[in-house]
């Protein structure tokens, strides 16, 4: 009877403990998805053109990055393990399809700008990399944690690429139903006979790479922990 | 010439990291030497050539809108096309296991060579994405979506050794000790595909 009481104190306690805060604020900085673990990097890149996109992604992976690490976490003890990676894998498809047909019904436009990225967050490995590490050896209260947290880690990289990206190429922000709202008065611009020309290099893609080296730097700049050898 | 166009687009116009960045977490973790690149690079044409016709032949007698015709005219309303992911991933996780095995039993030299790179090639994005860009773009037939494979997959290997090849010779250099590993790669990369840029637009 003792025992019991004392394991539902400790279960209490446990999702609110020191260890299990370190689970959601660690990948923000620390043992961040994308600039540290080099987890989901392809998508990362690809739809960080506008703000936008980056939100609704971000929004597409946090819920497909909860489901799957609650669902395989509870199921982590009947899985066997030869096959973990296929009952992973429709785990994540089945949510991904979820994502994708309420992504049809409601913003048509946007699942076409995604395209196949929406369909890529099965194989996106920061889903399936926090499955194979945490989710599969523990408990559900802190695997959703570390999904929650793993997921913004991912989602503030997203939209700081996707900030620069949109600000620098574009010269505006573009926000649903208010459309694109400019920085710089309309003058200033070179087609109008002012001075300023958007850098159009900034939405292709090899500047997303470049945009997201700089944010290493930046980073391992001030968190000298993280430099590597070489 | 329509294969022959398809094979050189998929290797430079658009190549799979260069200008979609599929694969790139494999990309950038199995580049610290050409050797294990060129491994991983083969075993991703190999399993991109076998992979994209087998769905291409199951979204065209599967999954599209009116393909299931030739079991029952009746049918020619169903549309299973949201199945499209979930049949895709199985197709390619049961493929490699598949390809692994028959590997390790008639090939076991082959096996060494690619052993360890296959159940990784799973989950490596530019699979998936081989077969999604395939059913997007709706090739006529099946010989034109196994050359797009067998093309991504060139380019894909040819992405990787160039990448692992620079990585091996800047170890000498004398780079700022925040951008060593990851961030001079994620550069670099950056700077080949503007280099890659060039052949946008090419049609042969």
């Amino acid at each position: 009877m003792s025992t019991e009481t004392t394991t539902a104190v400790e279960k209490k306690e446990s999702l609110f403990s020191k260890k299990n805060r370190k689970l959601l604020t660690d990948p923000l900085d620390d043992s961040n998805p994308i600039t540290v673990q080099v987890l989901g990097i392809c998508s990362a890149l690809a739809i960080t053109v506008q703000v936008q996109q980056a939100v609704i992604m971000s929004l597409a992976v946090l819920f497909v990055m909860i489901g799957g690490n609650v669902i395989v976490s509870l199921m982590r003890n009947i899985i066997p393990d030869r096959i973990r990676i296929i009952v992973q894998l429709v785990v994540i498809a089945s949510l991904v399809i979820i994502v994708d047909e309420v992504l049809k019904a409601y913003s048509p436009d946007i699942s076409e700008k995604l395209s196949v990225f929406v369909g890529l967050i099965i194989t996106n490995c920061i889903i399936m990399g926090r499955l194979e590490a945490f989710a599969l050896g523990n408990k559900p209260g802190p695997s959703m944690l570390d999904a929650v947290g793993n997921a913004m880690g991912y989602a503030w990289i997203l939209l700081a690429v996707a900030l620069v990206r949109e600000v620098f190429g574009s010269g505006a922000i573009s926000f649903p139903g208010v459309g694109q709202v400019k920085f710089l008065p309309e003058g200033w611009f070179y087609a109008n006979g002012g001075f300023y020309e958007n850098n159009n290099l900034m939405i292709l893609p090899p500047m997303a790479l470049i945009t997201v080296g700089v944010i290493i730097w930046i980073q391992r700049a001030r968190n000298r922990s993280l430099i590597e050898e070489n | 010439m329509e294969y022959l166009s398809i094979f050189v687009k998929g290797i430079f116009v658009e190549n799979m990291i260069f200008a979609y960045f599929l694969g790139m977490c494999s990309y950038l973790a199995v580049s610290k030497t050409v050797k294990t690149a060129v491994g991983l690079g083969f075993a991703v044409i190999f399993v991109l050539g076998i992979t994209v016709p087998i769905n291409y032949l199951l979204e065209n007698f599967v999954l599209k809108e009116g393909a299931l015709t030739w079991l029952n005219a009746d049918y020619a309303n169903v549309d299973l096309s949201f199945l499209s992911f979930i049949m895709f991933i199985a197709v390619i996780a049961s493929m490699v296991q598949l390809v692994e095995m028959i590997v390790e039993k008639f090939a076991p030299a082959l096996y060494g060579a690619l052993g360890i790179f296959l159940p990784l090639i799973a989950v490596n994005c530019s699979i998936l994405g081989g077969a999604l860009f395939m059913q997007e773009r709706q090739y006529p037939s099946i010989g034109e979506a196994t050359v797009f494979g067998l093309g991504s997959g060139v380019g894909w290997l040819l992405a990787i050794v160039a990448i692992a090849a620079i990585r091996e010779k800047i170890r000498y250099s004398n780079i700022p000790d925040p951008l060593k590993g990851l961030g001079i790669t994620f550069i670099l990369t950056g700077l080949m595909g503007m280099a890659f840029m060039a052949f946008m637009g090419i049609e042969i």
